[in-house]
């Protein structure tokens, strides 16, 4: 029977890339450790300041939101109706039953009631790939309500598995631009909040068992939109890499952020100069219009 | 032993005892990428699993574009 590395107890799950077996107290631990480690190395949050947590309903959010809570710190979250049926009707119910069992606040936005439309049919008026249009509310509208709120920083659920794979993506295409920004912290200015990935150092895996050993309900399945997407595809070939050699994808990811991020960095600061206030909505923009007021336009019309 | 599939979910049935790497092999299931439940709690690649045993196979990869 495999032992727990830290206490010797009998284990519950077995992580390979740290080629260590954790019991459930113990891997609790090691989940927060790692999250306090991400926090305090990358200066994500400091102390007294109001977190705003993107809540999907899913195993990321909602084992952040937890572990967040009980290191204490002041995190209230966020969820986007993006009307995809029952998939977007569970994941609502899920949230709630989350933040009512902790007593904590969900500030809660319905694109269809707030804006007139949702993703499935919004995307198709629109032309744009669901997933396109929903990236683009998801990160408009926490920015919005971040600052609507008074909240010094959004945090959301993207994990070590995440960051891989859209690293992955960005080499694939040599997208320097995107790996310019790809970053666990992005710097609140220019009218933008801060950005922070605290679970960066801990794999979707983990994250999962997180949930199973502290009892959370998440939504389990998948979204019907990402369905054939790239980035699964890129998730699973990095799976079969990992399997082969353990520890590959922190490799890749930490090894980009240690030694390559900053090369691109240059090309996405001078991105960031020519913002100014979007004239429907107010939020910083390059052009005349911002992306999300231009895509409602064009969904609802 | 019962086992329970998710994404579509279906129940199969596979004889036992037999260890959770084993299974999962069978099943041609990349263990990075699944988690197996038995009861409120998880299970570690060695452990083996009775005839009568019931466990859920979850798969852990979700995924919209980021
Ligand atoms: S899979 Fe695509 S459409 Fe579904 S929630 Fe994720 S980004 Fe949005
Ligand atoms: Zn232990
Ligand atoms: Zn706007």
């Amino acid at each position: 029977m495999t032992k727990c590395r830290r206490c010797k107890g009998p284990a519950v799950i077995d992580i390979r890339r740290h080629n260590a077996a954790f019991c459930t107290d113990c891997f609790l631990h090691h989940c927060r450790e790692q999250v306090r480690k991400s926090i305090h190395d990358f200066r994500m949050i400091a102390e007294g300041e109001r977190v705003l947590v993107a809540v999907s309903g899913g195993k990321d959010s909602l084992a952040l939101w937890d572990i967040l809570l009980d290191m204490g710190y002041d995190a209230d979250g966020v969820y986007l109706g993006l009307g995809i049926g029952d998939y977007s009707n569970e994941s609502h119910r899920m949230s709630r039953a989350y933040a009512d069992k902790r007593g904590a606040k969900l500030v809660e936005i319905e694109l269809r009631d707030d804006f007139g439309f949702d993703i499935p049919t919004g995307s198709k008026a629109a032309r744009r790939v669901p997933c396109s249009a929903c990236g683009l509310s998801k990160r408009h509208l926490f920015n919005k309500a971040a600052i609507d709120g008074g909240y010094d920083v959004v945090a959301t659920g993207h994990n070590l598995d995440d960051e891989a794979a859209v690293l992955f993506g960005n080499v694939l295409r040599w997208a320097t631009d995107y790996l310019g920004r790809q970053l666990p912290v992005l710097p609140g200015e220019h009218g933008f909040p801060r950005k922070v990935k605290p679970l960066v150092r801990l794999g979707e895996r983990e994250m999962a068992a997180y949930c199973v050993l502290r009892g959370i309900d998440y939504i389990v399945e998948e979204c019907p939109m990402a369905e054939g997407n790239k980035h699964l595809g890129y998730k699973e070939a990095l799976n079969a890499i990992e399997e082969q050699s353990p520890g590959s994808k922190a490799a890749f990811y930490f090894g980009f952020l240690d030694r390559a991020s900053a090369m691109f960095t240059p090309q996405a600061v001078a991105e960031r100069v020519d913002l100014k206030p979007c004239s429907s909505c107010g939020a910083p923009t390059t052009g005349d219009v911002c992306a999300f007021c231009n895509l409602v336009v064009k969904a609802t019309r | 032993m019962k086992v329970l599939l998710r994404n579509p979910r279906r129940e199969l049935d596979v004889p036992g005892p037999l260890r959770v790497n084993a299974l999962l092999a069978k099943l041609e299931l990349n263990r990075e990428s699944v988690l197996v439940i038995k009861g409120d709690t998880l299970v570690t690649g060695d452990a083996l699993l009775a005839d009568d045993d019931s466990v859920e196979v979850r798969p852990v990869i979700s995924g919209g574009a980021v």
